[in-house]
């Protein structure tokens, strides 16, 4: 059972959060001028990748924030976290 | 291909049983093939014979990366229903629960599907809507579908608990009377050695590394084994779609995720027939062995890990004790995951993609055994011909960019 | 002291002075206290206990602790009993009863024995190649496969027994306290780490409980001195926790351990009793010391009840004091088989040889069993055994010197017990599950941890010690380790000093030759899978490891293959000819022995599977006889009953009043979310569909909101209370994932907005009250409030004093009636509803629930989240265009709204139906069709989403989503039932008072 550190409460059982799916999705400003394609392209399609991944998710039974993780999505190791506002961290040896 | 029944047991067990041939050969790969289908699953394997069967194209290969059924066929619960809401999906679903009968009699392996009947129960007023919609709409696609009240659950299944006593009362079920289970991993080696007969190369430890393509077009693949050339391939490999999407280079509407079940210790039988609760979130079965099958919901993260946490199999067992407090004093004998690719409205994807000649199939999240024939057969039928089956129009991945989806969030709110 | 035959005359750990008394298949037994059920069953001589899964061949006691595959019974009765239970791990307490389980009419005489008769018909899977014609047939044959299968029986009634659960932290976890935990968490405690130390036996020890310490010395005393000290030793240390009778079952993630500790299972039971507890462990660092699982031998016709592990036997003599027989023979591959021949000696068991299958037997082992005077028959193997419900003999032949057949003379050896050694498996079951990587030992014969991929170490025999000494000093290291990584560096201590013989090396001996062909050699006890099974696998094209379990079902009995495994890989790489590594193995999966789905679930069972929500009003509704029905985890009033009236007679009663008079409706279940901030109106301008920002201050505005594909996710009622400060109300059961919502987007989407949002649902009790005379009744508890139409018009908002509470008094309405929400703090809920009923009684006030709610509006059309849509239908279905601002920029769903299938204008919308008899009420959920045919398939063209009795119309209404329904209005459509057709008319939804005329009544 996966361990999140929270990057308010520290490290927790996964059951207190809440997924919030792939991160870094650009909500389409003007989507008007874009057709049908683009904005299924950003309402469904997904990265799903077997490897690196990065991530939203929200402490729900704790402090209700939302943050980044950056995890394996074979091991489910957790490589780092960071906040909303941060841009994605590097990571060593890896490539997303 | 050798026939099986109880006379060639019985001829075979002169000879103690040292004449058996091989279910099907273990061929190496030859350099091409008319099409090649990417995923030695239940649902490749199916299309694979429908292509042989059906459709006269015996020069195919499946390759595998690891071996014949071991993904989602055989780790899933093993239930066979075709009671969902939209039309679109009544008709796919019950076009493979019309496969299933006979299925054992068409393959010459006894995948033992058993009719024992689908119960879902209602727990409230809003369960009891939706239940009723389901199955009048099942009714008029010509589905067996009925409604049972609370009495009648305990008359069709009398170890559920329907006393007031519990948190959320049984209100009322459908009841699919066809609808059942069958062996998982006789299904997957059935169609195997049926498609082997037909000719098809069944090619296993076989992993695709690359997708080879001439412009929008698909030529082959790179495998562990070397290169395969086709200008047709089907990719049938569930959690790992968006992996061979992204070797195609195109993005799909899925998620992969962990998907846990479980089985108790063997006993002597109790139950009878599939129940499963959308609202306490659990279905159970038992097994000709005598095991309590028993789904539990996804993790909500996307993984590939084959794990989820604990959590889950805890709210999972909290909800079948909760409708079957006899229950309590069973043990949890083996509990393991599987990778589940979900779609947004909870419909699979069949059909054709950005690149000429590869076609997927993928999103069936948590229901795609029952559907296994029906989507092989399907599936071959728009690989056969170039344009979908009908059946599978409805399915095709521009749905996500008209939005015509086709939401079974209500039938498929369980895993199953 | 009654007699028991085969208790030895002394030793062992048993409290002789207790005796015990306990039934086995009705015949009643004794044991000691001390005992499991198996020891005292062997102290009685009773071998045979249960029957195989398939062939219903009998069976003994084949171990001595949770890997037994074989003694398997039923405990107990009624609704306290436990199928499957291992005789080997049962403790013996006073009373306990148990029974064979798969075998009728008796254990001796079983009538399905005859299944065995019929082994050559029922090799593995003939089940996949026939029973399938005629194809009607298979549910008969099913029926009767199913009877057959299946071991125990499940309990009959609601478990009387309890379940907790608890949440444990540590330094280091460490599983399995034989010498190598022990030493391991001594260790690490001694450095000052916070330790748990669980343990799956009775008695913390391990291996040196069943150790006599004859040709082992440690340090200056015995193996037993040692442990003593030890445990004394741990008990004194305060952050050390000793658990034992808890099985560590399973491994996850972030190095979480399931353990399950079984607090009443050796005790008598009392309803009520705590049975057993789960441990969910978080360990910075696990030491896995769980020891090794002896290999049985795969020879010919080993399966006969006496025929049982070395190790087991060994224990049997020493830490329980009973003799497994009187005359043995003992069969290995390796050295650790004598000591087990040397104890039993010594104990008087007359050992007849020892059949060792390797050529050159002369280690320290070997010569201790020669001077004791032990025949040694190296090179020799065991060709066969006889005996039905014991063995009674077995046949030695020499093998050839190619070591693949056998030669000479066959000798036959009377003996009333085999002890039997195939080598030891490291018990990698918990490491694996952690996801460690296994690598293969060629000189044992079997897989050891590889490279660990979580925060975990392997000492002892289940790493790669197969003496004592390495186990003590590789747990010291591991302690010690494992304390300074978690930054304990305390107290350091030394492993003892340790004396004994050296071991041989073992020789993999995977299908011990026999002179008969076709003889059948067990691999999988409980399932009955012999080598040839796996053969016959192999033949048939199941290459690969897991399908070879799954065809021939080795390994997937109770126990999972905890002797068996190995051997069946080996067989099926020889038959391979492919190296073992090579074949892999099935993979380990939790649990490590089975958990009580009891133990899982705790106490999330009953009143506390979920919890209940109820309002400050609750206990009125209850006293006045209300209904009730779930929403989400709320009980809500669903009406009233009066005396004998039905719920039709009651719902039409409130629904009148409430439009004739005034009815009072508990509506604090509503979500309520206090959203402030200088950007709210911006916010909720973005997550409504309407506009926000000229909403004047004390005005309340009705809002959609989308997901951001565009279909409907929830309805409310925003008021703004400030020009920062609105509340915003949701429906029943979306009030969470609003919040959660509306979360999302301020800080993931728009976190440069400054809004914050807080739930206030329980914060305050809402009364809803409407009706013509709710004016009249709000005015006799409000005379400071101002409450004529011009000054308190329809969607505004007015703080004041209701019967003497401060209130917030919202003019809104979901009845299309004047109507007031009266918002008090919750702790004034009950008071204001009481003043309310007892100022109503005037006016003939009246409660309505959830029931009569529905109707109310739907006569007034207005439709439900959750009901009229269902996650596919935009406001535009619903007729809603008019709250759709298309003007305002953009809001969530807002392109959705423009896709090519969301513009289609045979989209299902909503309509009103009304049936051609206005006596019949459609049932909600009834399916709609333009044309009936004679039979399905028939094309549906929509549904009916709510459907009830009107009595203010007098006649039935139905809203319903019909394809292009507003192009209809007037058509006749069908209803096509299983018993009937009912024709309908398409109608306007709004049913009643289209013009809103009473609203400003």
């Amino acid at each position: 059972m996966l361990l999140i550190p929270c990057p308010w409460c520290g490290e927790r059982d996964v059951h207190e959060f809440h997924c919030g799916g792939e991160a870094h999705i650009t909500r389409p400003a003007g989507a008007d001028t874009i057709d049908d394609a683009a904005w299924a392209d950003y309402l469904f399609m997904r990265q799903n990748p077997k490897g690196l991944y990065y991530e939203r998710w929200n402490h729900a039974h704790g402090c209700r924030k939302w943050f980044h993780v950056v995890r394996d999505t074979v091991s489910d190791q957790i490589l780092a976290v960071y906040q909303m506002d941060e841009a994605p961290p590097d990571i060593p040896g890896r490539s997303s | 291909m050798q026939k099986y029944s109880i006379f060639s047991l019985a001829r075979n067990a002169l000879s103690r049983h040292e004449n058996w041939r091989e279910a099907w050969r273990s061929p190496e790969p030859k350099p091409e093939y008319d099409v090649v289908i990417v995923g030695g699953g239940g649902h490749g394997l199916a299309t694979a014979y429908y292509l042989a069967k059906e459709h006269g194209i015996t020069n195919v290969a499946v390759v595998e990366k690891g071996w014949l059924g071991g993904g989602n066929t055989g780790r899933n619960t093993t239930i066979v229903r075709s009671n969902y809401l939209w039309d679109e999906s009544a008709g796919l679903y019950e076009h493979s629960l019309k496969l299933w009968e006979g299925l054992s009699q068409k393959l010459n392996f006894n995948v033992m599907f058993s009719q024992r009947g689908v119960l879902n129960l209602a727990h409230n007023l809003h369960d009891l809507r939706e239940l009723s919609r389901r199955v009048n709409a099942n009714r008029l696609n010509g589905i067996d579908s009925e409604i049972l009240d609370a009495q009648g659950v305990k008359d069709f299944c009398p170890l559920i608990d329907t006393s007031l006593t519990l948190r959320y009362p049984v209100l009322g079920a459908s009841l699919q009377r066809r609808g059942g289970v069958a062996r998982h991993d006789a299904v997957a080696w059935g169609f195997a050695r049926a498609a082997d007969a037909l000719g098809v190369d069944i090619i296993q430890n076989c992993e695709v590394t690359g997708i080879l393509r001439d412009g929008d077009a698909v030529q082959g693949l790179e495998t562990s084994r070397g290169t395969i050339k086709a200008n047709k391939v089907g990719v049938v490999v569930a959690g790992h779609c968006s992996v061979l999407a992204n070797m195609a280079g195109f993005r799909l509407p899925i998620e992969s995720h962990p998907l846990q079940a479980l089985v108790s210790e063997p006993v002597k039988p109790v139950l009878d027939c599939v129940v499963m609760s959308n609202a306490v979130h659990a279905y159970i079965s038992q097994s000709d062995k005598g095991e309590l099958v028993i789904g539990a919901g996804i993790d909500s993260y996307v993984s590939y890990s084959q794990r989820g946490g604990f959590d889950v199999v805890e709210d999972t067992l909290h909800a079948v004790v909760e409708l079957f407090p006899m229950f309590s004093r069973m043990r949890m004998l083996r509990q393991w995951g599987g990778i589940v690719d979900v779609c947004p409205d909870a419909s699979p994807i069949i059909g054709k993609t950005p690149v000429q000649g590869l076609y997927f199939n993928c999103g069936w999240g948590t229901g795609g055994f029952k559907a296994t024939p029906g989507s092989g057969n399907v599936f071959a039928h728009t690989i056969a011909r170039d344009e979908p089956h009908p059946l599978n129009a409805p399915f095709a991945l521009d749905r996500f960019t008209s939005g015509a989806l086709i939401d079974e969030h209500g039938a498929a709110a369980v895993a199953h | 002291m009654r007699r028991q035959r085969f208790r030895l005359p002394d030793g062992g750990r048993v409290d002789r002075a207790a005796e015990v008394a306990f039934s086995f298949n009705g015949r009643r037994y004794f044991g000691h206290k001390g005992d499991t059920l198996a020891s005292a069953l062997l102290a009685n001589g009773v071998h045979l206990v249960g029957r195989s899964f398939k062939y219903h061949r009998p069976r003994g006691i084949f171990g001595s602790g949770s890997e037994e595959p074989n003694a398997l019974v039923q405990l107990g009765a009624g609704p306290r009993t436990d199928p499957n239970m291992r005789a080997t791990t049962v403790e013996l307490f006073e009373g306990l009863r148990a029974t064979s389980q798969n075998c009728w009419p008796s254990l001796r005489f079983d009538l399905r024995g005859i299944n065995d008769r019929f082994s050559a018909l029922l090799p593995a899977g003939f089940y996949y190649k026939t029973f399938m014609r005629p194809a009607r047939l298979w549910m008969f044959y099913e029926k009767h496969i199913r009877k057959a299968a299946g071991l125990g029986r499940a309990p009959d009634g609601c478990d009387p027994d309890r379940y907790e659960q608890t949440h444990a932290h540590c330094d280091v976890l460490v599983i399995g306290a034989g010498p190598a935990g022990l030493a391991a968490a001594q260790a690490a405690g001694a450095a000052g780490a916070r330790v748990i130390l669980a343990d799956e036996q009775a008695e913390l020890g391990g291996s040196l409980l069943s150790e006599p310490g004859r040709h082992i010395q440690v340090g200056d005393g015995t193996p037993a001195d040692w442990l003593g000290a030890t445990l004394a030793g741990l008990a004194g240390m305060d952050e050390v926790t000793l658990l034992p009778r808890t099985t560590a079952f399973g491994y996850y993630a972030d190095n979480f351990v399931g353990l399950l500790e079984r607090v009443g299972d050796h005790l008598p039971g009392d309803d009520g009793m705590l049975r057993q507890r789960l441990w969910k462990v978080r360990a910075k660092q696990v030491i896995l010391a769980t020891g090794a699982i002896e290999r049985s031998l795969v020879f010919a016709e080993n399966d006969r009840p006496g025929i049982m592990l070395a190790g087991a036997a060994r224990t049997y003599v020493n830490r329980y004091g009973v003799a497994p027989g009187s005359r043995t023979v003992v069969f290995t591959n390796n050295d650790s088989a004598y000591a087990a021949a040397l104890d039993m000696a010594a104990a008087g068991v007359g050992v007849e040889a020892v059949v060792d299958l390797r050529n050159q037997v002369e280690g320290d082992w070997p010569r201790l069993a020669r001077e004791a005077g032990i025949p040694v028959m190296q090179g020799h193997t065991i060709t066969g055994t006889r005996g039905r419900h014991r063995v009674s003999a077995v046949s030695v032949m020499r093998l050839n010197d190619a070591g693949d057949g056998v030669a000479g003379d066959v000798r036959q050896l009377k003996c009333d017990s085999v002890a039997m050694s195939g080598g030891w498996s490291p018990a990698v079951h918990l490491f694996s599950q952690a996801r460690g990587a296994l690598t293969f030992d060629e000189q044992e014969g079997t897989f050891r941890p590889g490279e660990a991929m979580q925060a975990v170490r392997s000492v002892g025999a289940c790493d790669d010690a197969a003496r004592l000494a390495d186990c003590l000093s590789a747990g010291v290291e591991a302690g010690r380790s494992a304390a300074l990584d978690v930054g304990c560096d305390g107290a350091q201590i030394a492993a003892p000093a340790v004396g004994e013989p050296a071991l041989g090396p073992m020789q993999p001996a995977w299908r011990a030759p026999s002179d008969r062909k076709g003889v059948r050699m067990f691999v999988d006890f409980q399932n009955d899978v012999t080598a040839k099974d796996l053969d016959l696998a192999v033949r048939e094209g199941y290459h690969s490891i897991e399908h070879v379990k799954r065809y021939t079902t080795t390994g997937m009995g109770t126990d999972q293959g905890k002797t068996g495994n190995v051997n069946a890989l080996a067989i099926v790489a020889q038959q391979l000819g492919a190296e073992i590594p090579a074949v892999g193995v099935t993979t380990f999966r939790a649990p490590y022995t089975p958990v009580t789905f009891g133990a899982i679930t705790g106490s999330h069972v009953r009143g506390l599977f979920d919890p209940v929500r109820r309002t400050p009003m609750h206990d009125w509704h209850v006293e006045q006889g209300a209904k009730f029905e779930d929403v989400g985890q709320w009980k809500r009033a669903w009406y009233y009953p009066r005396g004998e009236e039905t719920m039709r007679q009651a719902v039409d009663r409130e629904v009148k009043a409430a439009r004739d008079g005034v009815g009072i409706l508990d509506y604090s279940t509503l979500g309520k979310i206090d959203i402030r901030g200088p950007d709210a109106a911006e916010f909720l301008n973005r997550v409504y569909t309407n506009g926000w920002k000229k909403l004047g201050v004390g005005r309340c505005r009705y809002g959609v909101m989308l997901r951001d594909d565009g279909m409907v996710m929830d309805d409310g009622v925003t008021t703004r209370l400030g020009e920062n400060h609105f509340l915003m109300t949701t429906t029943t059961g979306n009030a969470a994932s609003v919040l959660s919502w509306l979360e999302e987007w301020l800080q993931t989407e728009w976190p440069d907005l400054k809004v914050y949002c807080t739930s206030v649902t329980e914060q305050y009790a809402t009364v809803s009250i409407c009706g013509p005379k709710a004016r009249d009744l709000l005015a006799g508890l409000a005379p400071d409030m101002t409450l004529d139409p011009q000054n308190f018009r329809h969607m505004s908002m007015q703080e004041g004093t209701v019967a003497g509470i401060a209130a917030r008094v919202l003019r809104v309405s979901f009845t299309g009636e004047v109507g007031f929400e009266i918002n008090v703090p919750s702790r004034y809920g009950r008071a204001l509803w009481d003043a309310l009923i007892a100022e109503g009684e005037l006016h003939g006030i009246t409660p309505y629930g959830t029931e009569a709610m529905h109707v109310l509006r739907a006569e007034k059309g207005f439709f439900i989240a959750g009901q009229e849509s269902d996650g596919t239908v935009t406001p535009l279905d619903l007729g809603m265009d008019w709250i759709v601002n298309w003007t305002k920029g953009d809001f969530i769903g807002r392109r959705s709204l423009s896709r090519s299938d969301t513009v289609r204008d045979d989209r299902k919308q909503l309509v009103g139906l009304f049936t051609s008899d206005p006596e019949t009420v459609l049932d909600e959920g009834t399916q709609i069709v333009a044309t009936v045919k004679d039979k399905p398939p028939m094309d549906m063209i929509g549904h009916v989403t709510s459907s009830y009795y009107s009595p203010n119309l007098g006649r039935s209404i139905a809203m319903a989503m019909i394809q292009g329904g507003r192009g209809r209005k007037g058509e006749t459509l069908y209803a096509p039932m299983p018993d009937k057709v009912i024709e309908v008319t398409v109608t306007d939804p709004i049913f009643f008072d289209p013009d809103g005329q009473r609203l400003n009544g």
